[in-house]
């Protein structure tokens, strides 16, 4: 009866707003809808909201990149002209704040808070790119549903050759939307109600979320820091995990471990010795390893990148994920895989196929012919995945001698293009600096930074599990997969914020 | 006590290796193939099997005629073709763009629909960018769709609608179109109605949407606004959410009108409305479509997204966005695409429609979509060499005329749930968004079995 009143009382309500709507053609954004039974499915519940996001209804003033053309404001309505909104780009975090991104573009900022590369993707992307669009005009049609066969097929044959295993195409490897989807792909088909998912922290935002919407229950256990010689930097290796610990962790509820090396946003390298503890675990406990490896050429100082699915005995248990953003500097293109065991991936596959079926043809097809470059150069100084981590790590050494002029502490990363910087001697200096009551202070510290230092980067704690915040509140990420420029950019910043510290 | 313990650890995990090592030599297996909670999530069970990966391997034979797989093989507008080639050299546009959609995309869709919704659209909040308009179907069910819930399908339906309310974990309740042929007139699409007492008779508390897919695929039916009234009097009257599939939304032909049921009173609250690019601009392959509908439902299929893909590529959006302006502007005019491609449809669907008659059958004319079915069994084909007798008539006969005759097509009980599949099984798919030397191939394989049959 109630629903009845309910339903009636929208169709009134309706009727009589489409009556205003005639007159004014404007309808309220915020008006109610009162469903009698719940709205939104429960698996939402948790992950719905972005804890930094404006307030709804507010506007999101952010810098124009691409207006659209003349005409277009004697087509449309006076509130689209008005808006002049165009939006910065944003990075694909969860807990990315909206918020910082627009306090970055109001200020005057080198923003080193968004994950992605300033500069272009290399010559021979862009052309395997416009090979793709202007090749079959049958390319603008769909393909396989796992993946354009010329795709699956290189990428079969490159990482077979990396992880020391038969890959088949068909079976061993399904083409996702980024890594991004196959992580979410890899949780749908395999994490149930009740299942626990070890999360090592920090971690990169969204597996806790995919945890939950795939109704598991995320379990983290803390990469601990070491402690240092005083006055030496800290390394992003001097963070491990406890053994013990680790084992602590699993439990017969167990279902899946997510490894991510290189790690974003420490830029922690696992070492042979640790996947190996990693893998002895998992395979006593009859675990399946999700690892997430998308910044795996990115590496530095000799240290190796070492895929845990070549481990003996994790080939089997291990889902193996990659991103051709990463690797050829184009994370537009949205193109990544998952590898691993047929009897994994056909989980895979049937929620691909029950989620977005195919993924586009040409960025797949630009994606092929980028590996064919990588595989004739492979090793060589012309090939690209030798040349983008000497490149960033030029930039990587700059940022960290450039951040220590102020004060700040960089954790040198031994991979990722990432890295935290320690800001505890700022915490001890400015311990109040403005923000909401449970603000936490790298949060705080991040914001005093654009709007007076003018540089922006993202506080650490945000890829904490919330009980420890708090206990990471002093670092900040910066991001060095930057241009030349912004990082020249970030040191007239510093200089100047130099000139301006209390003797 | 904790020595206690310990020991009923150590026997515990003693006990687990045994086993393993035990259970393992039995089979004859590696320790390492066996154990292994490998075991899938529930929520796919069931789900792993699907039409179209069975299909289009059968007609990926080149020798096939392939009018099976709704995939046009006709060239998308020259513009759209160029818009995308000039983007690629455009470095920001290789990077992250906006999760919910490309600002000048979601500029671009909003000053489309809002003359058909005849209200601003805010491109932010009542609008979603996804991986096709697949994936906005996966977003709205995922969003909206709760275990325990009922959604009601109309049959026949895209395929894809059960799995995803299934993987849900909701109950699909499905109800039927109906029609018969009449004597001495053409069959037509909206000869198949929905009965309105059956479709008032599928709701009840447990009912949270409903799925409309106009124009239809397969039958190519346009609902009237008289239908489309009884629907949305329903979703009103039972509290229901309308999530309506119009990827074909401009392919309707000569004396029809496509009718969006979220502009009709009450609706637009409750509706989420699907569109794609790839149907629009025949790119299918860019994989992009788009959810439109008020905010409070809106948000929840964002939040999916943002925990799903995050963001879909940013140099096919951009080049959509500027195809779009091109059409935007010259929406009246011929040469517009919405207008160009519907007439061009129009003449192949005539085509396909006097083709088989001409082989015998009542195929059904559809007023819209690019598919057109038609009843098979009036050939009597001999299939008795094809095994496996489980399966619908309709299967046999497209394996067996792809194997025979060189043409392929889809049967029609795919689009049909276990219960219904001898409900469509006589009939069959056929695709006409196909070059002229395609449906010239076509002809040819016709006209040859009309000589075989006399």
């Amino acid at each position: 009866m109630f629903r009845n009143v309910a339903a009636i009382y929208l169709h009134l309500a309706g009727l009589l707003q489409r009556k205003k709507a005639g007159t004014s053609l404007t309808r309220c954004l915020h008006q109610t809808f009162a469903m009698a039974k719940r709205l939104q499915a429960r698996r939402l519940d948790g992950i719905d909201h972005n804890p930094w996001a404006l307030e709804p209804g507010s506007p999101v003033p952010v810098t124009v990149k691409h207006a659209p053309p003349d005409f277009a404001s004697q087509l449309c309505s006076q509130q689209l002209r008005d808006s002049g909104q165009v939006t910065s780009l944003f990075e694909p975090q969860q807990f990315q704040r909206v918020e910082f991104s627009r306090m970055a573009s109001e200020y005057d900022v080198v923003n080193l808070g968004q994950g992605f590369p300033d500069f272009p993707p290399p010559d021979f992307a862009v052309q395997a790119f416009q090979l793709a669009l202007s090749s079959d005009f049958m390319l603008n049609q769909y393909t396989k549903a796992f993946g354009y066969p010329p795709l699956t097929e290189i990428l079969a044959s490159f990482f077979g050759k990396l992880l020391g295993q038969e890959i088949d195409p068909l079976k061993n490897v399904l083409v996702t939307v980024g890594a991004y989807g196959a992580l979410f792909t890899a949780f749908q088909a395999l994490v149930d109600e009740g299942d626990e998912v070890i999360i090592i922290e920090p971690f990169f935002d969204c597996y806790e979320p995919m945890t939950l919407m795939a109704g598991g229950r995320p379990v983290f256990v803390t990469l601990k820091l070491s402690p240092t010689q005083d006055g030496e930097l800290d390394s992003a290796s001097n963070w491990q995990l406890d053994p013990t610990e680790l084992a602590s962790k699993f439990t017969s509820r167990t279902k899946a471990l997510v490894l991510n090396t290189p790690n974003n946003p420490l830029g922690k390298v696992f070492s042979e010795a640790e996947l190996e503890l990693v893998a002895s675990l998992c395979q006593q406990h009859d675990v399946i390893c999700i690892s997430d490896e998308v910044y795996q050429w990115l590496v530095y100082d000799g240290h190796q990148h070492i895929s845990i699915a070549s481990l003996p005995g994790m080939w089997e248990r291990t889902l193996t994920i990659g991103s051709a953003g990463k690797s050829f500097s184009a994370t537009g293109w949205k193109v990544g895989w998952a590898l691993g065991p047929d009897r994994l991936l056909k989980h895979l596959r049937t929620v691909h196929q029950n989620t977005i079926y195919h993924c586009p043809t040409q960025g797949q097809a630009a994606v092929a012919q980028s590996f064919q470059h990588e595989q004739a150069h492979f090793g060589q100084a012309s090939s690209y995945f030798v040349q983008l981590p000497e490149a960033v790590l030029r930039s990587r050494d700059h940022m960290v001698r450039s951040l220590q002029s102020v004060g700040l502490r960089p954790v040198i990363p031994q991979g990722s293009y990432f890295l935290i910087a320690d800001i505890s001697d700022f915490k001890s200096k400015m311990p109040d600096l403005p923000g909401d009551a449970e603000e936490p202070y790298d949060s705080r510290f991040v914001k005093w930074m654009i709007r007076n230092k003018g540089l922006a980067a993202i506080p650490a704690s945000i890829f904490y599990s919330m009980p420890h915040r708090k206990h990471f509140d002093h670092y900040v990420r910066f991001c060095f997969v930057k241009d030349e420029s912004t990082l020249q950019a970030m040191d007239e910043k510093l200089q100047r914020w130099k000139t301006e510290l209390r003797p | 006590m904790f020595l206690a313990q310990r020991r009923l650890c150590s026997l515990d995990s003693r006990a687990k290796f045994l086993k393993t090592i035990y259970s393992s030599k039995i089979l004859g297996l590696p320790a390492s193939a066996m154990s292994l909670k490998i075991t899938n999530a529930k929520r796919i069970e069931g789900l792993d099997s699907n039409v179209w990966v069975e299909f289009t391997k059968l007609a990926a034979d080149p020798s096939v005629v392939n009018l099976g797989q709704g995939l046009p093989d006709i060239s998308p507008p020259v513009y759209v073709k160029e818009k995308l080639s000039k983007i690629a050299a455009i470095d920001s546009l290789n990077q992250y763009t906006r999760g919910f959609g490309h600002p000048s995309l979601v500029k671009a869709l909003a000053c489309l629909y809002e003359k058909f919704y005849q209200n601003q659209i805010n491109p932010n909040k009542e609008i979603l960018v996804t991986v096709g308009a697949y994936g906005s179907l996966f977003n709205a069910i995922q969003g909206l769709i709760d275990k325990g819930d009922e959604v009601i399908i109309i049959m026949p339906f895209y395929d894809c609608y059960e799995p995803m309310v299934r993987m849900a974990g909701a109950t699909p309740v499905f109800i039927p179109l109906r029609s018969k042929p009449v004597d001495g007139k053409r069959w037509s699409s909206s000869d198949w109605t929905l009965d309105p007492q059956e479709l008032a008779s599928k709701f009840n508390s447990k009912t949270k949407a409903i799925i409309l897919n106009t124009p239809h695929n397969p039958i190519g039916k346009v609902y009237t606004k008289e239908e489309l009234q009884v629907i949305a009097d329903l979703c009103i009257k039972n509290d229901t959410l309308c999530i309506s599939d119009e990827v074909y939304e401009w392919l309707v032909y000569t004396g029809n009108k496509h009718l969006k049921i979220a502009t009709f009173p009450g609706m637009w609250e409750r509706t989420i409305t699907i569109g794609s690019a790839g149907k629009t601009f025949s790119v299918t392959g860019w994989k992009l479509g788009w959810s439109i509908g008020p905010n409070h439902l809106i948000k929840h299929l964002q939040t999916v997204q943002q925990n799903s893909v995050y963001t879909c590529a940013t140099p096919l959006q951009e080049a959509l966005a500027q195809a779009f302006w091109i059409d935007i502007k010259r929406m009246d005019d011929p040469e517009c695409y919405f207008n160009s491609l519907p007439k061009e449809l129009e003449v192949k669907r005539d085509r396909m429609v006097h083709l088989l008659e001409s082989l015998g059958l009542k195929p059904i004319v559809p007023d819209g979509g690019y598919f057109i079915i038609a009843d098979v069994s009036l050939l009597d084909a001999d299939l008795s060499d094809m095994k496996d007798s489980n399966e619908p008539y309709d299967y046999k006969f497209v394996k067996w005329m792809t194997k025979n005759k060189k043409l392929s097509a889809i049967p029609v009980s795919a689009f049909c749930n276990e219960e219904t599949k001898l409900q469509f099984e006589k009939f069959v798919r056929f695709c006409f968004i196909k070059k002229d030397s395609t449906l010239d191939a076509a002809e040819e394989i016709i006209k040859a079995w009309i000589r075989q049959k006399s």
